[in-house]
């Protein structure tokens, strides 16, 4: 092991377990595998001890001057403090995005919201490096996958959407597409930038103006697109970002002056979203939770399936709504998969989100430490066998290994319930018919993932997933151009592709 | 009398108003031929003479041969499998670039748009802030022309079926006359953004903005012969461009009316496919300004295949 000087800010881990176990052999001899530290520098970030809310194109205090404070959850140390929004606040917001509707933003032609919202995505492109290390330092997912997926892909939905602006009439052939008006949207912790920009990009390119709730734990990637905002001379009002605790969500939500509501977040939460809205005019789009089968039969790339396998569930720590949680293998083929996914396991990296070499980062908060930590126990308690690999935790921060059930059984609560978190449930079938039984017996429906070698079986497999996104041999690939949304309790309404414009448009007739 | 205060700069202003006024000789531009990704002159040595529409000279522009025309045509096939083959985003994206790079030689277009086109300095600016917004809008549909054009189709059995466009190969484009930047992207940017490359044959009697476009291009990340320009005599060139058995498709817009029947025999030996100026439109009373009658997803469409793929669908 290579003397490393102390860094009280990077959590170090010993290597001394990793290197006892085997990695991908079966044989159980030890291959050593030490990584040096690679963290990424912090200081391209310049945090400021207090954030605002940024209303009609200003940052402002909230009305009654109340903050709440960010945590690293690598370091659980806070970031920064940031302003509570207030009723008051939430109506400020929502009329000045009304008055840029009816002003500004309103009467500009689409080709001109086109360039504003190309101008959006080069200044996202041109500080990437910024938002990379600011979204895991403030949500604590790995600096590779803020790096490499969600930023480049925040910035393409910007790219993507600014060039319907000027084309609607393509979208929507024979139809005239007017904008709704204020969008009121509400975003999850797990990929706080990349769901920001599938919310405002389609809104603002169908010309509406937005209120937008970053989540309370991450809000820190909302404030810097409020710079970009700025940056891009933005007319005042057309964003507006207005972050704080769930409450300030409702009030948002509950507002007459908002025409739209899009949500993105818990099946729980978003029930009472729902019901907030429930007997207006508003139009509602919900993206909720899930619970998806990730399908492998006994003709498919075992290897590949493995590596799908694992990016589907451990990618961004399992705090995905789509993640690959149930494994459902093909009983002739279940110990060798499970064999190899153990190796497998064996070889991720936790620990610093900042480290250029982590695959699983810090769980998003102590409160969600706690869920997991909950619902593993369970599994432990109603009979499933666990299975995590030997690997030293960081000793602060919220972490949490990635984790293997097998025995699984439908009724139990890993199997059925949305853990959020690195926790694989996995279970066995003997037919195609078992197996589609199985993967549809959930509330949710937001994805599915099918491992075979045999296109017709792929085909038919996706055609009785009840589920909005259904992956053939690939797993967790997201793109602008591609629809995504669920089925059953995982929520309506499409976010990207050119159906994600349908949510932010009202159509009449030429 | 006191003595006179001597500062430097007094020296220097003194000195300045006693020496004859020395005219600083301009550096003159050779516009030149934009052959995969190089800038050669044509390979027979010709030039003609290129006048603003008062007749006055405005400089020499390279008479491109027949020799020239064929090398860029191979140019833009060997181009083609890289252009195609990137993604849509990455096309839109570079194609954006274009339209940046334009707006930084802004002044540079307004001045040669009108010097070639005799129209006032607001005419002109006008006409390069459309022709840049217009370039945005067509790098737009990149990412979306497979969305509108593409299907799946719901064939009566146990098969996913489905339509997808692709780029039609190596398109000649042969520019408009009279409108030399607006006219010129106009027909340009519908076949790059599919993925085709381009062989251009620019307006005859006003090129320069064309050789000026080409040095953005040459200077953005558009690779090296995924656009060819060609400036010289439009009855030399078109009859060996619609004839060229490895050019798949023809602009034929600017095609004069003298040429176009001939030209059309010629194209449709090898089965390209044309894309006509309607009998009923005037190249020179076009209204290129018109962004309801140039800004059409059809010119697109022009320049693509539809491939259906047929799958069985079964366990």
């Amino acid at each position: 092991m290579h003397d490393m000087p102390a860094e009280p800010r990077v959590p170090h881990f010993s290597s001394a377990k990793v290197a006892a176990t085997s990695w991908g052999f079966g044989d159980g001899q030890a291959i050593p595998w030490e990584y040096a530290p690679a963290p990424e520098a912090r200081d391209i970030v310049k945090l400021k001890e207090r954030y605002g809310l940024f209303i009609g194109g200003r940052e402002v205090p909230s009305s009654d001057g109340e903050v709440f404070a960010t945590v690293d959850p690598a370091t659980e140390l806070v970031l920064a403090h940031v302003s509570k929004a207030t009723p008051a606040d939430i109506d400020k917001a929502v009329r000045s995005a009304r008055r840029a509707g009816s002003r500004s933003w309103g009467n500009l032609p689409g080709r001109e919201r086109a360039k504003y919202l190309f101008r959006i995505a080069r200044i996202m492109q041109e500080r990437s490096r910024e938002f990379a290390i600011l979204e895991s330092m403030d949500s604590g997912k790995p600096i590779k996958e803020s790096r490499d997926v969600d930023v480049p892909l925040a910035a393409a939905h910007f790219w993507y959407y600014a060039g319907w602006a000027d084309k609607l009439e393509y979208a929507f052939p024979g139809r005239t597409a007017h904008p709704l008006g204020v969008a009121a949207q509400i975003i999850p912790w797990n990929f706080p930038l990349l769901m920001l920009s599938w919310k405002i990009a389609p809104a603002l390119a169908a010309g509406n103006t937005v209120v937008l709730k970053p989540a309370s734990t991450t809000p820190l990637t909302a404030l810097l697109f409020a710079e970009v905002c700025r940056e891009a001379d933005l007319p005042p009002g057309v964003v507006n970002i207005v972050p704080g605790p769930g409450a300030v969500g409702m009030s948002l939500v509950t507002h007459p002056g908002v025409a739209k509501v899009a949500f993105t977040g818990s099946t729980e939460i978003g029930r009472l979203i729902a019901k907030g809205v429930a007997g207006t005019d508003k139009a509602l789009t919900l993206e909720l939770g899930g619970k998806a089968a990730n399908i492998v039969f006994d003709d498919a790339p075992l290897d590949q399936a493995v590596e799908g396998i694992v990016n589907g569930i451990y990618f961004n720590q399992g705090e995905v709504c789509c993640a690959g949680s149930r494994l459902l293998v093909q009983e002739s083929i279940a110990e060798t998969l499970i064999d190899k996914l153990k190796d497998r396991l064996s070889t991720i990296r936790v620990g610093d989100p900042l480290d250029k070499n982590t695959d699983v980062g810090a769980i998003n908060s102590r409160a969600q430490l706690e869920k997991i930590t909950e619902l593993v126990q369970s599994g432990v308690d109603e009979g499933a066998e666990l299975y995590q690999p030997a690997c030293d935790l960081p000793e602060r921060g919220y972490f949490f290994r990635p984790t293997l059930f097998t025995n699984v059984a439908q009724s139990h609560r890993i199997a059925r319930e949305e853990i959020f978190g690195p926790v694989l449930a996995t279970l066995t079938f003997r037919t195609p018919d078992e197996a589609v039984e199985k993967a549809n017996n959930t509330a949710y429906g937001l994805s599915a993932g099918i491992w075979t070698d045999k296109g017709s079986r792929i085909l038919h497999m996706a055609s009785k997933m009840r589920a909005g996104v259904v992956w053939a041999n690939t797993f967790n690939r997201f793109d602008p151009t591609s629809p995504f949304g669920g089925y059953k309790e995982s929520g309506f309404g499409r976010e990207g592709g050119m159906h994600g414009l349908h949510a932010y448009v009202r159509l009449e007739d030429r | 009398m006191p003595p006179r205060r001597t500062t430097a700069a007094a020296v220097a202003g003194a000195a300045a108003a006693s020496a004859p006024a020395i005219p600083r000789i301009e550096v003159r531009k050779t516009y030149k031929l934009y052959i995969g990704g190089a800038f050669p002159r044509t390979e027979s040595g010709r030039s003609y003479v290129v006048t603003g529409v008062d007749g006055a000279p405005l400089a020499n522009a390279c008479r491109a041969s027949r020799k020239d025309l064929r090398d860029a045509v191979r140019a833009a096939r060997k181009a083609f499998p890289g252009w195609a083959g990137k993604t849509a985003m990455n096309r839109g994206q570079i194609l954006y670039r274009v339209a940046e790079l334009m707006e930084g030689r802004r002044d540079q277009f307004i001045a040669e748009v009108s010097a070639a086109e005799g129209t006032s300095r607001p005419a002109a600016s006008a006409a390069v802030d459309r022709a840049i917004d217009r370039w945005v809008w067509y790098a737009g549909w990149a990412d979306k022309i497979a969305q509108v054009l593409g299907s799946s189709n719901p064939v009566a059995g146990p098969y996913f079926n489905f339509t997808i466009p692709e780029p039609t190969g190596v398109v000649g484009v042969v520019a408009p006359e009279t409108s030399s930047l607006l006219g010129l992207i106009s027909r340009l940017a519908p076949p790059l953004v599919s993925g085709n490359t381009v062989v251009l044959v620019t307006s005859e009697t006003r090129p320069l903005p064309a050789v000026t476009l080409s040095e953005v291009l040459a200077t953005s990340d558009v690779p090296g012969g995924v656009v060819n320009v060609l400036t010289g005599l439009k009855p030399e060139l078109i009859p060996v461009l619609a004839a060229h058995e490895d050019v798949d498709a023809l602009d034929a817009w600017g095609v004069p009316d003298d040429l176009r029947t001939e030209t059309e025999i010629a194209a449709l030996n090898d089965i390209k496919r044309v894309l006509r100026r309607p009998t009923t439109v005037s190249e020179v009373r076009f209204d290129w300004s018109d962004d309801r009658a140039t800004e059409r997803p059809e010119w697109i469409a022009a320049f693509l295949e539809m491939k259906t793929v047929w799958h069985p669908i079964g366990v």
